[in-house]
């Protein structure tokens, strides 16, 4: 095995990205933003309702939480519909309980079958951002671009129709895009983005339809991160999640406003043992003076008439 | 054909050695090592190994690693400033041509750059002689370029060798590697020619391990911090110890890190007998007072 003269050539060797989607910027050279109220900190709750099919193929990306063992795996397509028959059920009534609201991304085949769950979202007034298809629907470069366009249309049609919101968020299924998602989603009218998790405000990304957002999807204080992967305790979710909160907050003072967003899973968060976990911080994060809890589209449309 | 040994060091005794005596009679050598990086989007692909976890665009990765740039890099040098402790940056070259402000805050901070390759998604395996040796000129080329420094550390980018690293860095003048873990104290490399010394990096207390692999909770890294620090310090009182504390501002630099980052370094620093030492000094000091003991007591060793 050798490598070409071409592995020693840098073309984006250069000032800026090696790529034209953002340009780079430091956190702490921007200009600082005011929330309304003056609040420190813009609560984001991201509830994250995912449809596994039971004949999901394994093959390219794995998504988190797909299905893995021989078919019909009763296994794990079971503990995934769990959290969208009762554990997301749990989580809504922890955030109805404390007056939140919350932006829900959800799998289009989702509002489908289970119309309650958009019944509970339409109920408490949350916004709906659209979660692809479903979680055997990955977009990956080698998706077919007229494939991809179809599932981008047909996602946020269904949701659209479904819910009788603009839906204007989009989370790709496990955070994976192609090379031509953010066309895509722009395309559509999308304005902002959760799979971009470099920074903790938003950013603009440029696409071939005009310019969309990235918002800050924390993912190390996710609950698939924390509880999924790393296997914490409830104990130590609470401890990472509060030092995450309590940094932001404190930069805020100087900084300007600041964004902690918290990424739920109900089929991992909603279970019994864990869904007190979630309640702790959310109390403790309350406690504090100057929390606004938003939906994406409030704070980025706070965020973008302050550029 | 492929050894049973790397073939670069030497069988040495830990208890039974040459001293070391750091400067003021320090007991240990402390020094932090920020992974300063840049992983391309679509790099040219090295047939022994993927750049990334997933297929091109690995978005989630890659903005996951990009965050160090733009957030987590200016919280960890912060905590550091706080804290008087000086980075030997492991740096990948061309961050300095990306983002020209980075390299500007480590030299202004007087900061050590010390090579970790041009990308952390160009590899070294597979490079013929003549390639590796280009490489390795390139990135002395752009530290002196970008810090007006020679270079004199280097930790393979990705850590990706090949068995002939060794002898062409010690042929350019690299008077360090960070490659080899089978040490807490510094200690001589057999090379073709002239002096190539390894200094304890670490992969064990590194964030890398502990926090992206090792799933530990924040408090079991600055346990571990800790614990690494007192052994090494009580250690210290009979001949000079080192501690690499090596970091990643995309992980240490995230909000809810920095107070572990901040608790390591109060605790570190508030000790008495600690050498807050950059790469460089440490090489330094060895080569010039501890490597002949060490290499004659090899040496007679070998001859039994």
């Amino acid at each position: 095995m050798t490598l070409p003269a071409s592995y020693f050539e840098y073309p984006f060797r250069r000032p800026g990205m090696d790529h034209a989607r953002y340009v780079y910027s430091n956190l702490f050279e921007r200009k600082p933003v005011q929330w309304p109220g003056g609040a420190r900190v813009a609560l984001w709750i991201v509830p994250t309702l995912e449809f596994f099919p039971l004949d999901m193929a394994p093959k390219g990306v794995k998504p988190p939480g797909g299905l893995e063992r021989p078919y019909p795996d009763y296994w794990n397509y079971t503990l995934r519909d769990y959290g969208n028959r009762v554990g997301f059920a749990r989580v809504f009534r922890a955030l109805e309980e404390r007056g939140l609201v919350a932006s829900v991304a959800m799998s289009s085949r989702l509002a489908e079958r289970y119309p309650h769950v958009l019944q509970e979202v339409t109920r408490l007034g949350f916004e709906v951002v659209a979660h692809g298809l479903d979680m055997h629907h990955i977009h990956t470069t080698a998706v077919a671009k007229e494939a991809e366009q179809e599932w981008v249309k047909r996602s946020l049609s269904t949701l659209r129709k479904l819910s009788g919101q603009p839906v204007k968020g989009w989370y790709s299924p496990a955070y994976s895009e192609s090379h031509d998602t953010l066309d895509l989603v722009a395309a559509e009218g999308c304005e902002y983005v959760c799979d971009w998790v470099n920074d903790d405000m938003p950013y603009r990304l440029e696409t071939k339809a005009g310019p969309i957002h990235a918002m800050p999807h924390a993912y190390e204080i996710s609950d698939l991160q924390l509880f999924h992967f790393y296997k914490y305790k409830p104990a130590q979710f609470v401890e990472q999640v509060m030092d995450h909160f309590d940094l932001l907050y404190r930069e805020a003072a100087t900084r300007g406003g600041r964004i902690v967003a918290l990424s739920l899973r109900p089929w991992i968060s909603g279970v019994p043992h864990r869904i007190a976990a979630v309640e702790q911080v959310l109390d403790r994060m309350l406690q504090r003076a100057g929390v606004w809890s938003a939906t994406g589209a409030d704070i980025l449309a706070a965020w973008k008439a302050q550029q | 054909m492929r050894a049973e040994d790397p073939g670069l060091y030497d069988y040495l005794p830990y208890y039974d050695r040459p001293k070391i005596t750091w400067p003021g009679g320090a007991r240990l050598a402390f020094w932090c090592a920020p992974n300063i990086e840049h992983y391309e989007l679509d790099p040219p692909l090295n047939p022994s190994r993927a750049p990334w976890a997933r297929p091109v665009p690995d978005v989630l990765h890659y903005a996951w690693r990009d965050y160090g740039n733009r957030a987590g890099l200016w919280r960890m040098m912060a905590a550091m400033d706080r804290y008087g402790v000086r980075g030997s940056i492991s740096l990948n070259v061309a961050v300095c041509d990306h983002f020209p402000n980075i390299a500007a805050a480590c030299r202004e901070r007087g900061w050590e750059f010390f090579s970790h390759g041009v990308y952390n998604t160009r590899y070294t395996y597979n490079m013929t002689e003549d390639q590796e040796r280009a490489f390795i000129e390139d990135v002395k080329v752009s530290i002196r370029k970008w810090s007006g420094q020679e270079l004199s550390g280097w930790l393979a980018p990705a850590l990706t060798l090949t068995e002939r690293t060794m002898d062409l860095l010690a042929e350019a003048g690299v008077t360090y590697t960070l490659d080899l873990f089978h040490d807490d104290q510094p200690l001589p490399v057999n090379v073709r020619k002239g002096r190539l010394i390894s200094v304890p990096y670490s992969l064990e207390i590194n964030d890398f391990t502990t926090l992206f692999q090792g799933n530990c909770t924040p408090s079991d890294y600055t346990d571990a911090i800790k614990a690494q620090f007192d052994r090494l310090y009580m250690e210290g009182a009979d001949s000079g110890r080192v501690m690499c504390l090596p970091l990643h501002p995309f992980l240490v630099g995230q909000p809810h890190r920095v107070k572990q980052l901040e608790e390591a370094l109060d605790y570190i620093t508030s000790h008495d007998g600690v050498w807050l030492a950059t790469g460089r000094e440490i090489a330094g000091h060895y080569l010039a007072h501890c490597y002949d003991a060490f290499a004659a007591a090899i040496d007679a060793r070998k001859k039994g």
